[in-house]
């Protein structure tokens, strides 16, 4: 291969179009046919010559990192077919529910993205002004699922999309994250009855988790309400709800002692209201505990908090008839990053990562998670009209690396 | 909806963080909480703010332009229906032939892509430069593949992948053409005796354009030997065998003339060597042509003419073998744009566009091409060991965009869901009785829906059954749970039967899995 030394290391295009010489260290060009005697017309060099040549016109004749893009792999072929028969599990409960398949480009305009993640938007891949729309990856399948709504002025939809999306997060291999990833989404748009489409999406998540057979697992179940109620009668200001939510959220990784720190460390809240939050957000449970919270004399007063628990009750409700329940815990730390939430939250984790057998340990964290967005479409809508959402987002590349972890233990059976 | 003015009009991206105020056009931020006051403590209003304020402090506020970006576009459920039946055509005819698949990232190093695609290189979607390495999206699977092969240093394989690429055209979207669209690629890799892979891979498009029915077709096969030594025997420079090469290639849209008039005017040939040109670029046939050109006086002196006859000969012979020489024709005009091709070089396109019958014509050019690439796993090779490829790329885009006209025409409605039962009531203050038969439903694996009202409409529901083309209906009210029956209903013929509450799943069966 032709060494070029700086020029090429330099990695910037040159211009294109073919050109048959080498770039003088000087400028210009040093025609190819004077540097070295062509060869015997018809010869098969010449074609090789070309080829490197229209290499080196464009800033390569090196040969380039042989690597993909940092948070992001190959698939070879025994993945590809472990995954689409993962994925095929997955859209079958999907289609088993009525759902129809949409796709969206992977390219949006950023504007479409702005404001919806919070702290996440600085995780977005933007791609280059290149002299027409500012673009970036979509980060999420929810986002365009509103923009498609509102662009078709659809009121209501049963929809789910399997496609990959784009995160530049620091990506943490062995926890199974990745930059490109794929999700696949389940979302109920419309006005409905209460909690009926809420429930099925936690029907959902209970077959997918219970067919593909990962383990034991749980859903945890909150409202964006009733931790609004909870903030404002422990006297939080609404100013700092967004970030103490954020802060509780933390529980599932940091003990309670930590996240208290942090409210009144880093978050600026007094230790009484901490520690008046903390009465709360350390409770788990079921209808019974919805009970005693609909008795509890300071969330009984707050409109917010009724409201949401209210809805808790007819979803757990709704969930028995379902046969569920077993797998659902009412917990208040459920938090969830995504702002655009408005009502439900859920998560699923698995209770016994596959690491007993496994010399290191996979912990993946949550493999599903969802709720309810009552705003979002409102934000795309020229008139603010609003289409309520619920939906459900399964972590497939969590899941993915269990059963890779899981294959390899067994690996008398080939995966053709 | 907040209206921010020309802060928000920027599109640009504010600093991101929880805030809760509106920036004045002076700059700051004003709270909200003294621009309006707060509702009672609990106010479902607060969360809206919330919400909104979220957006605003990103610079949002008004609502973003309603559009897919330039030359993409969404795909709504009859698209993906059909998309998806089309796709799993392609798909088993290339497992048929027993390739595996790989995917790759959607994302490649600049490097990756940089130097192979000659004057389409402007074409590539960059990304912005965001403190880590510079990346753009990739533009072909061929390229990804060859880099797949020398990072795992793999000497012969047989993949397809199917997957979207991406190219900043100026889409002329009647023609088919976008932005962001689908590949479906073939490849076979490694060292083997000639032209049989090469072969496979012509039959390979035969196959899958017979199989969709598109109509009539034709496979122009061509090698980029042949090309240049057709170009050195009349007398072009080795510098300008690229550039002839890309003026010859419009051949197919453009007459003889106007092809020949680039090529003086614009390319600088000699009036004398372009007409010499034209005598063998013009000619179409089979073997007997190919018989001829290894007889012709000139070419026969060329070696690189005379390899790429003899090869295109064998390749002849193997295709009278698999049957399909009446679709193929070796045609001196093909060239191909992509600079990596080294050997045998084909082209796809449908003969009879389907514009009969409909409105505006559906020109769509050609719908596969591929060819021979020797040296482009080497380029990736630190040592520079090649690995030799040919291979196929199906256009499907293009087939899809026939396949949605031949659709429309046909008037035939496609479900967009595979729902078999819909779980309904006649009465009232039923739906716990609907919510339990669904979940028993679904735990048997029968794909059911039921409408998300408490006391729905009987009438309303069967509606739903026919918009959307659920054949059975599962009608549970008082009776029926006194008697532990379901009625089961034919929508299309509207008979009811009751069904024991246990044979149920059973009967379904029956009825829709054969």
């Amino acid at each position: 291969m032709l060494r070029l030394g700086p020029l090429a290391a330099a990695g910037r295009l040159l211009p294109a179009g073919p050109r048959l010489g080498l770039p003088c260290p000087s400028g210009g060009w040093v025609s190819l046919s004077r540097s070295r005697p062509p060869g015997p017309v018809g010869d098969r060099g010449l074609l090789a010559r070309q080829v490197r040549a229209a290499a080196g016109s464009a800033g390569g004749g090196r040969s380039p990192a042989l690597k993909t893009p940092k948070g992001t792999r190959d698939h070879p072929p025994a993945h590809v077919a472990l995954r689409d028969r993962l994925l095929a599990a997955v859209v079958t409960c999907f289609k088993r529910h009525g759902a129809a398949a949409i796709d969206t480009p992977v390219l949006e305009l950023r504007e479409t993205l702005t404001g919806k993640y919070g702290e996440d938007t600085k995780l977005i891949y933007e791609l280059q002004d290149q002299g027409g729309e500012l673009l970036a990856l979509r980060y999420d399948l929810t986002v365009p699922f509103a923009r498609y709504l509102a662009m078709n002025k659809i009121t209501n939809m049963k929809r789910y999309h399997v496609a990959k999306v784009y995160r530049r997060d620091n990506p943490a291999t062995t926890r199974g994250r990745y930059r490109e990833f794929y999700q696949c989404d389940f979302d109920i748009a419309g006005q409905f009855d209460p909690m009926i489409p809420d429930a099925e999406c936690l029907k959902i998540v209970h077959e997918i988790l219970s067919d593909l057979q990962l383990g034991d697992f749980i859903i945890k179940v909150n409202d964006r309400r009733i931790l609004n109620g909870v903030f404002a009668v422990c006297g939080i200001p609404e100013s700092k709800f967004i970030t103490t939510c954020s802060t509780v959220d933390k529980l599932d990784k940091m003990p309670w002692e930590e996240v208290r720190s942090e409210m009144v460390g880093e978050k600026g809240l007094s230790p009484e209201a901490a520690d008046h939050i903390g009465e709360y957000v350390q409770l788990h449970g079921g209808l019974d505990l919805i009970e005693q919270l609909l008795q509890d004399p300071k969330l009984s007063q707050n409109k917010l908090a009724k409201e949401g628990l209210g809805d808790m009750k007819l979803l757990f409700e709704y969930l028995t008839l379902f046969g569920i329940t077993g797998k659902i815990s009412f917990d208040l730390s459920l938090a969830r990053g995504l702002d655009y939430y408005t009502g439900v939250i859920f998560e699923a984790v698995l209770l016994q990562p596959e690491n007993d057998h496994v010399e290191e340990p996979v912990s993946v964290g949550s493999v599903a998670g969802g709720g309810r967005y009552d705003g979002l479409v409102g934000m795309f809508d020229p008139k603010g009209r609003k289409v309520p959402c619920v939906g459900v987002s399964i972590g497939i590349e969590r899941i993915f690396s269990i059963l890779e972890q899981r294959l390899k233990l067994r690996s008398e059976d080939e995966v053709r």
